[in-house]
């Protein structure tokens, strides 16, 4: 039975469907890329198992239970933590104010405590005391990481984790990962960054228009497969 | 010398109007509801002060600390059931419903209590008196000044140095992100208004031992409160304070040169404010 998974998971805003009966699965320790153009769906997908979109709650399971129907909050303490889009740091909170607030909802004891994030992330320590806003994108997005698992999630989903942000900065944070996994989480990382999503991850799904195009192991998918899958039409 | 007078009975009295606007504030601070009936609910507060005391020949400072646990179940329920409701990108529906909440109150009171003035009293406190020199300091509002300081320092504490406060303030910041960590939004709102009614409670004491009220004094209670909110800033708790002591200052000032000018002097001093610094004296850096 998988950690997590979707079944023929539908989304919508408003009148405006975003995805149709999408399938996708996450076993216990593994790493799963969503990959895709702007508009694919992907961060869709995870504001739909994250709780911020409803949806039908036989849609998305959780260790075999349904919880598709349930709010953020009630999703966080079951343990699945997302690092959203765009960072969403709180801009009147401090640095270590915003990794704090992480664990409000699920105290579970773990691997993650505050000196742990700011082990995995030392810069982090240094500015403490600083707004978050105040810090770079990189550094931002280590926050918002930290603040994820700060919770100590067994599903860890990260949106977009390299939007806008320098390549050497991408690498640096990328490196946590295997530390991540380590420590017991399960990652789902949704990824324009193909090249970077198919180096972590175990399994990987290409979305294109709210549907899944392409799944398989990276090893598995040749470079003609996604091109068809991420753009819907094969390299010349 | 008795302009010194003058200021030191003005900053006494801002610490009351302080506490009209400190509840008044957290609520605007945290979740941009702004409560018309704010003023009528802590005449509430002041009548059901007023019941413990006549009811059950309590001291009226023991009587709010009765008060204040009900105060903030009747908030959490309010926000809970009904002005939770009515948040969104549109202001108009928790004007609207706070505005009709504040006519149920004051009619409901009236039903209950008649027009009649009435007063708590707090014996022979209310007529005791400090001598500082050539001023001499009432005890009530020195109290009053006190506990407007105390529950500044309470409110920052709770603010910016527990977990709840940092909930209070993330979901003031961003509602869905705040749910992402945890955080249920309606239920931090309930909090804080319930927080925000034992604020009220405290005020209310000083305003049943201080001076007569009825049930239709509220809105000129929320029109000071709001005056002290908006001169220290939104959201800023001792901006409120600063707010608060300027309206008092101006209002004794006024009614020293000519007593019919005492309301419209703390008026003047409002707009007067709000021409140099549109956002208040003090505003939060992130609004």
């Amino acid at each position: 039975m998988a950690l997590l998974e979707t079944r023929n998971l539908t989304a919508f805003y408003g009148d405006f469907q975003a995805l149709f009966g999408v399938d996708v699965a996450l076993d216990a320790g593994e790493t799963v890329a969503i990959i895709g153009a702007n508009g694919a769906g992907k961060s869709t997908l995870l504001r739909s198992i994250s709780g911020v979109l409803a949806n039908g709650v036989d849609q998305i399971l959780f260790e075999g239970r349904p919880i598709g129907g349930l709010p953020a909050p009630e999703i966080v303490a079951l343990g699945i933590a997302m690092v959203p889009e765009g960072r969403k740091l709180f801009p009147s909170l401090s640095v270590e104010e915003n990794l704090l607030i992480g664990k409000y909802g699920r105290t579970v004891s773990g691997a993650w405590s505050l000196e742990a994030v700011y082990d995995l992330f030392p810069v982090l320590k240094e500015r403490r005391r600083n707004p978050g806003t105040a810090l770079s994108g990189g550094q931002q997005q280590m926050v918002a990481i930290g603040r994820a698992l700060m919770s100590n999630p067994r599903v860890l989903l990260c949106d977009e984790i390299s939007l806008g942000l320098a390549p050497v900065v991408i690498k640096d944070i990328y490196a946590a990962f295997p530390r991540i996994r380590a420590a017991g989480a399960s990652i789902v990382i949704v990824e324009q960054d193909i090249g970077q999503a198919l180096k972590v991850a175990d399994r990987v799904y290409c979305m294109m228009e709210g549907r899944i195009t392409l799944s398989g192991r990276p090893g598995e998918v040749g470079r003609d497969d996604i091109h068809a899958a991420y753009f819907g039409a094969k390299t010349p | 010398m008795m302009w010194l007078d003058t200021i030191v009975q003005g900053i006494l009295l801002g610490g009351l109007y302080a506490l009209f606007a400190a509840g008044l504030s957290l609520v605007f601070g945290i979740m941009r509801l702004v409560n018309l009936a704010h003023g009528d609910l802590i005449v509430l507060a002041a009548f059901l002060i007023l019941v413990l005391v006549t009811a059950l020949g309590l001291n009226p400072f023991v009587a709010a600390l009765v008060a204040m646990p009900a105060m903030f179940a009747l908030g959490f329920a309010l926000q809970y059931l009904v002005l939770n409701r009515t948040l969104g990108p549109d202001i108009l529906p928790p004007l609207l419903v706070t505005f009709g909440l504040s006519i149920v109150i004051q009619n409901a009171l009236l039903e209950r209590f008649s027009a009649d003035s009435r007063r708590v009293s707090a014996g022979a406190l209310e007529t005791a008196s400090l001598q500082f020199g050539p001023i001499n300091i009432g005890t009530m509002p020195l109290l009053t000044f006190l506990s407007a300081i105390a529950v500044i320092i309470g409110l920052n504490l709770v603010f910016y140095r527990t977990s709840l406060g940092r909930a209070f303030r993330a979901t003031s910041d961003d509602r869905v992100t705040a749910g992402l960590m945890g955080i249920r939004p309606d239920r931090i709102f309930a909090i804080a208004t319930g927080l925000a009614m034992v604020v009220v409670t405290i005020a209310a004491l000083y305003l049943g031992t201080r001076a007569n009220f009825d049930p239709t004094i509220g809105p000129a209670r929320l029109i000071y409160a709001f005056e002290a909110v908006i001169i220290g800033g939104l959201g800023s708790f001792w901006g409120t304070l600063a707010g608060g002591i300027i309206i008092g200052v101006a209002q004794t000032a006024g009614a020293s040169i000519n007593p019919e000018w005492q309301i419209l002097a703390g008026h003047i001093a409002f707009l007067l404010v709000l021409l140099a610094r549109p956002r208040g004296l003090f505003p939060r850096a992130v609004d």
